[in-house]
């Protein structure tokens, strides 16, 4: 198989809650000089103030698959777009397509694993959430969605940091990180963020998937330190209880679960199991992501999935004197954790 | 629910020497013949018509992407993503039919027989020309693909979950007809019998109309994108799998449980069909460039063009019969007489 992942064009999903900040992401990227032309899928007509004849106007059209799986939803109208839009290759760099504030991001993922004219020409590049630091924690006790474009984030821009104290940045932080500890996190004033840090990030390429660990363990995104030192929260309250200064939440709903074994994984018992997973819980199953040592085998073998949709492969051969560890994270809402963690303990080899 | 499987191949002739290039230098999304000059539509602005004589001339149609096209023989009418509707006679005149006042993509085009002219920008499907003044329809969600009944001012809408029947120049409540998914290309039997869809999966259905019975055409392993009538309606060529498909229609109950004709099996996927507008031969065009004449009675192919590396984008006939021209993605293109 030639690589076709360059010539793929990759493909921005930007979603955040009513009033985050998207449209000003947005009107930054497509103003600011970076020499790169982007195609833009908007639900809103006008509201970017940038004459381009590459903004799309799209319907968030979603429709079930006729295949059996309730959650295998796609947006058709994504599909027809990108179908237009490819008549114009070479117009264009990217594309990013935004959401509405309330929009579930999964079906906007799927329709890039599911449709197979658009998965030949474009490949997701990440999810990119707009959260508003000062209303937030608020939406995320009461807006199933927000919770949904968190859990389902690879990059979260932190914005309205100059809105929020401290403390209440460090709250709001930390709710962020109980639902999903794995994205990247920039805080933001008026979404004031290097593009580079939210645009071809790779985050559904499996030749980038090189270690999967929970981004506060390194205290950010490495581009931020000053802010990280501000961020830490000294003073333990009783909301939360303290972990290396950063105060720890677990949602009630949404969660991640990581899984490590440092013995080879059996694929024939693993891939099974995986599979019945997701088929049984994939619902539930937001993002899933992996990277496997398995028995007899010298390659990394490397996956990820929304929902009910997995793609795996070989990644690279371990090198010398790697250590050869399996680490498979699931992000979802209200998952069945001993269930989860029986299963991979039983795809051990022993 | 009715599916295929595969079939043998068939003896070989070649008129690959008889086919004459020719310099479109556009990618073709679709072939249509004004009598017998050709016009190739482009992927974007522009059109390349090619008189009898084979001379070649570029014609700017759209200000971005075309996104799709139909022709009554007379004009072809396109539709791109600068809002235009636009139509191109055989002299190269060009002529802007509409323009959406929100500069909203043309998705879908077609053309009646008598003149009207349907097309669709988001939900909205519009019917002008012909008699009576422009009728809009709204359908539920956005309109996948359109057709002119054969017979009388009928047009089938195509959105998800069904196909809506809409007449515009009558009072009547629009006729829905409903099947979970999304429809995309549509079209109706020549006897005005059947409704037929390409859908969003890799298969069809069809609703017989006269009591909206159900056909599901399925197994294919690619979704079908080019579908084509043979000679007197007996039978619908599609695209879609490694032969050509094709779906008997000569019965009352249409392919209701009844297996396809399967042609000239390629290692390769069939991306274009077009049948002969008299005889019982279609022409195929594959993914790997390769272009096939096919009779229907039994298969005898007769090679047009070898493989060549891109997909065969587009293919058509002439209404006599008498040309056969292609294009490929790559802007190859080529025209023979028969």
């Amino acid at each position: 198989m030639p690589d076709l992942t360059s010539q793929r064009i990759p493909v921005t999903v930007l979603t955040g809650y009513l009033g985050a900040g998207k449209t000003t992401l947005l009107n930054r990227i497509l103003s600011e000089n970076h020499g790169k032309k982007y195609a833009v899928i908007v639900n809103e007509f006008g509201e970017i103030g940038i004459d381009n004849d590459l903004i799309i106007g799209a319907d968030e059209e979603v429709f079930e698959m006729n295949n059996g799986c309730v959650c295998c939803t796609v947006r058709g109208d994504l599909v027809r777009i990108m179908e237009g839009l490819m008549k114009r290759k070479g117009k264009f760099d990217a594309i990013i397509v935004e959401t509405t504030g309330l929009a579930d991001p999964a079906p906007v993922a799927q329709t890039f694993f599911v449709d197979e004219d658009v998965q030949k020409n474009a490949r997701l590049d990440a999810v990119v959430t707009v959260a508003d630091a000062k209303w937030l924690s608020d939406r995320l006790k009461d807006a199933p969605e927000a919770k949904n474009q968190i859990a389902f984030a690879d990059v979260i821009v932190l914005n309205k940091t100059d809105l929020v104290s401290k403390a209440e940045l460090a709250e709001v932080e930390a709710r962020i990180r109980g639902i999903n500890p794995y994205a990247t996190l920039h805080r933001t004033e008026r979404c004031q963020v290097a593009l580079s840090d939210v645009l071809e990030r790779g985050a559904f390429d499996l030749d980038r998937i090189l270690e999967i660990e929970p981004e506060f363990l390194d205290a950010g995104d490495g581009h931020d330190h000053a802010h990280d030192h501000h961020g830490h929260d000294h003073h333990h309250d009783h909301a939360g209880h303290g972990h290396g200064g950063l105060k720890h939440y677990h949602d009630e709903e949404m969660q991640s679960l990581s899984l490590r074994s440092d013995k080879p994984l059996d694929p024939t018992k693993f891939m099974p199991w995986l599979q019945n997973l997701v088929a049984t819980e994939g619902q539930k199953i937001l993002r899933s992501k992996g990277i496997l040592a398995f028995t007899g085998d010298d390659d990394r073998y490397v996956f990820q999935g929304v929902h009910m949709m997995l793609e795996g492969d070989h990644q690279r051969k371990w090198k010398d004197g790697e250590r050869r560890e399996s680490r498979v994270v699931f992000i979802g809402r209200e998952l069945p954790q001993q269930a989860i963690r029986d299963g991979f303990e039983s795809c051990i080899t022993t | 629910m009715k599916q295929f499987d595969t079939g043998e191949g068939a003896s070989i002739a070649s008129i690959t020497e008889r086919v004459r290039a020719l310099p479109v230098s556009l990618p073709a999304t679709s072939i249509h013949f004004l009598g017998d000059t050709a016009v190739f539509v482009g992927a974007e602005e522009n059109a390349a018509l090619i008189d009898e004589a084979g001379e070649v001339s570029t014609v700017a149609m759209h200000g971005g992407a075309i996104l799709c096209a139909a022709s009554d023989g007379r004009r072809v009418v396109t539709g791109g993503d600068d809002g235009r509707l636009v139509a191109l006679d055989a002299a190269g005149a060009v002529r802007v039919l509409a323009t959406d006042p929100k500069r909203r993509w043309i998705d879908n085009v077609a053309l009646h027989p008598e003149g009207a002219v349907a097309w669709s920008a988001g939900k909205t499907a519009f019917v002008a020309g012909g008699r009576g003044e422009e009728k809009t329809f709204e359908a539920p969600t956005t309109v996948g693909g359109l057709a002119f009944a054969p017979k009388g001012l009928r047009v089938a809408v195509a959105h998800y979950n069904g196909v809506t029947l809409w007449f515009p120049n009558m009072a009547a409540k629009p006729e829905f007809l409903e099947w979970a998914g999304s429809h995309l290309a549509v079209t109706f039997s020549p006897d005005n019998k059947f409704v037929v869809t390409a859908m969003h999966e890799p298969a069809m259905h069809g609703w017989r109309l006269a009591d909206a019975r159900h056909m599901r055409m399925s197994g294919y392993p690619g979704r079908v994108r080019s579908m084509s009538w043979s000679a007197g309606g007996k039978g619908l060529a599609t695209s879609g799998a490694d032969s050509v498909i094709i779906w008997p229609f000569t019965s009352k109950d249409g392919p209701m449980g009844k297996e396809p004709a399967m042609l000239a099996p390629l290692q390769a996927r069939v991306s274009m069909v077009a049948c002969h507008p008299r005889q019982d031969i279609l022409a195929a065009g594959y993914s790997d460039g390769t272009v096939l004449m096919v009779r229907l009675e039994d298969g005898a192919e007769i090679l047009v063009r070898r493989n060549s590396g891109a997909p065969v984008s587009a293919l058509a006939w002439n209404a006599r019969g008498t040309l056969l021209a292609f294009g490929a993605e790559d802007g190859d293109a080529g025209i023979v007489a028969l």
